[in-house]
């Protein structure tokens, strides 16, 4: 079912986002790997949430240029995004799964099986029936992980997903994330939490006032900064803006 | 019946009596009451499902879509919420009118051109009402549908669709305003019985020529009316709530 290209990797080439004459992101330049997973880290204002909001296509770039390696088709179905706060239509945890895979063009008689199989493989089998509104925030997120997952991305941006979760809650969804990498879907994720970045993440990247300012391994991100602003996140001295 | 006491009626007087006689005629579901609720109820709940029809699906567009001119129209469609019912009735008037340019469908003083100016006089309210509640969802839901991959018409029919019963508030403000104005029915019904009388201008009518009893049984059921309706709606919404979430 999957095209047989990648989409990866994706290119930006000297991306800005300027907004009132303010560059939330500032001309900037990276490659998206598949495989590995990315961890977005940086202050508050650093951009971060606008960068995937740019990768994910749901923003524009006002300058600079954003490639998928498969040009052909750069349809969503091919790449999925979870946010901090999901918005869940009001009908059952199934429906909302469902939901999701008609519009990525998943034929009618494949999409309950493929949505029960993505809810059992969040934990949520036994609440497909439920009105997804009613759900704790937890089961929420994880809802919004199944109905992402379901379509089978290649790229999965999350943005802050655990954010507001309780640590238990917290721990669930770091476990479904850890299985979306497993199963083959590249993962750039946005955290605050440095154990989770610690946890789940292959490489950082670290944002600040829109530039990139350290790329690396997560251990040596965490042992040995190489820039003076990863020093300075790492203490929690750099100023928000 | 009210004749020939002798004595000088006073309100206090008069209410009870009233009340006694109105209740009567509920009651003893008087032909010419059951008549009037009946055509007020059809030309009403017509307007309303005509306006439905128009204006949710065009205030759900103004909500969503970015276009030149877009600020002006929600300045006047809030604006047309206020919209005086005589005036309307007045306007309707004279296109129906026999001179006028639809003079020619003959259809002034015929519950027809009651629910055209019923239609003109609500589709705003709904129209707006609608408007704003779709933006205040379209700002939760966009990037959630546009991440999803809806767009355009399948993201404002899935929207439209979550938020169902948020919008039947807008309606149902529809409803209480056509059910409750006289202006516009009285000028372009003409209050004819048996043919344009209605609960609201049978009411100034009554009142005028002193008859309380009938106006105050139509009154009264009016009330209950409204009252039964928002009672319906909020019970739909609260199980909507429960159920949905």
């Amino acid at each position: 079912m999957r095209a047989p290209t990648s989409i990866l990797p994706l290119r930006l080439a000297e991306v800005s986002f300027v907004v009132g004459g303010r560059a939330i992101i500032d001309r900037l330049s990276f490659r998206i790997e598949p495989g590995s997973r990315t961890i977005v880290l940086g202050p508050n204002g650093a951009g971060k949430s606008v960068l995937l909001r740019l990768c994910h296509g749901l923003l524009e770039p006002t300058s600079g240029r954003l490639e998928w390696a498969d040009r052909e088709r750069p349809g969503r179905r091919r790449q999925a995004m979870v946010f901090q706060r999901p918005v869940l239509l009001r009908r059952s945890a199934l429906a909302n799964v469902v939901y999701g895979l008609k519009l990525a063009g998943v034929p009618r008689a494949e999409r309950v099986r493929a949505a029960r199989a993505a809810l059992d493989s969040v934990g949520l089998a036994a609440l497909a029936g439920r009105s997804a509104r009613v759900l704790s925030a937890g089961e929420q997120q994880r809802l919004a992980l199944a109905r992402a997952w379901a379509m089978r991305p290649e790229v999965m941006f999350l943005d802050e997903p655990t954010a507001s979760l309780d640590p238990s809650a917290r721990a669930e969804v770091e476990r479904i994330i850890q299985a979306i990498h497993d199963a083959g879907t590249k993962v750039v994720m946005v955290t605050h939490n440095l154990g989770q970045a610690r946890r789940l993440g292959d490489e950082i990247v670290l944002l600040h006032q829109g530039r990139l300012v350290e790329r690396a391994p997560v251990d040596r991100f965490f042992t040995r900064p190489a820039s003076a602003e990863a020093e300075a996140f790492l203490k929690g001295e750099l100023p928000w803006t | 019946m009210e004749t020939g006491t002798g004595r000088e009626r006073t309100v206090i007087d008069v209410i009870p009596r009233a009340l006694h006689d109105a209740l009567g005629l509920i009651v003893g579901l008087d032909a010419s009451l059951l008549e009037i609720v009946a055509l007020s109820l059809e030309v009403s709940l017509s307007a309303v499902a005509i306006a439905t029809v128009l204006a949710l699906p065009s205030g759900a567009a103004i909500a969503v879509m970015q276009f030149r001119g877009r600020r002006v129209i929600v300045v006047l469609l809030n604006a047309l919420m206020g919209l005086p019912p005589v005036v309307v009735g007045l306007i309707v008037y004279l296109l129906l009118s026999r001179a006028g340019p639809l003079g020619s469908l003959g259809l002034l003083f015929t519950p027809a051109a009651m629910v055209i100016a019923q239609t003109i006089l609500i589709l705003p309210i709904i129209a707006a009402l609608t408007r704003q509640t779709v933006e205040d969802a379209w700002r939760e839901y966009q990037e959630q549908l546009h991440s999803l991959g809806a767009r355009g018409f399948t993201a404002a029919l899935t929207l439209v669709w979550d938020i169902r019963f948020s919008l039947i508030t807008a309606v149902l403000a529809g409803l209480g305003r056509a059910s409750a104005e006289v202006g516009a029915v009285m000028i372009v019904g003409g209050n004819i019985a048996g043919v344009t009388r209605v609960m609201t201008t049978a009411i100034a009518l009554e009142t005028s020529k002193g008859d309380l009893a009938l106006a105050l049984g139509l009154g009264l059921i009016l009330l209950t009316l409204v009252l039964l309706l928002n009672a319906g709606a909020y019970a739909l919404k609260e199980m909507a709530q429960h159920r949905y979430g």
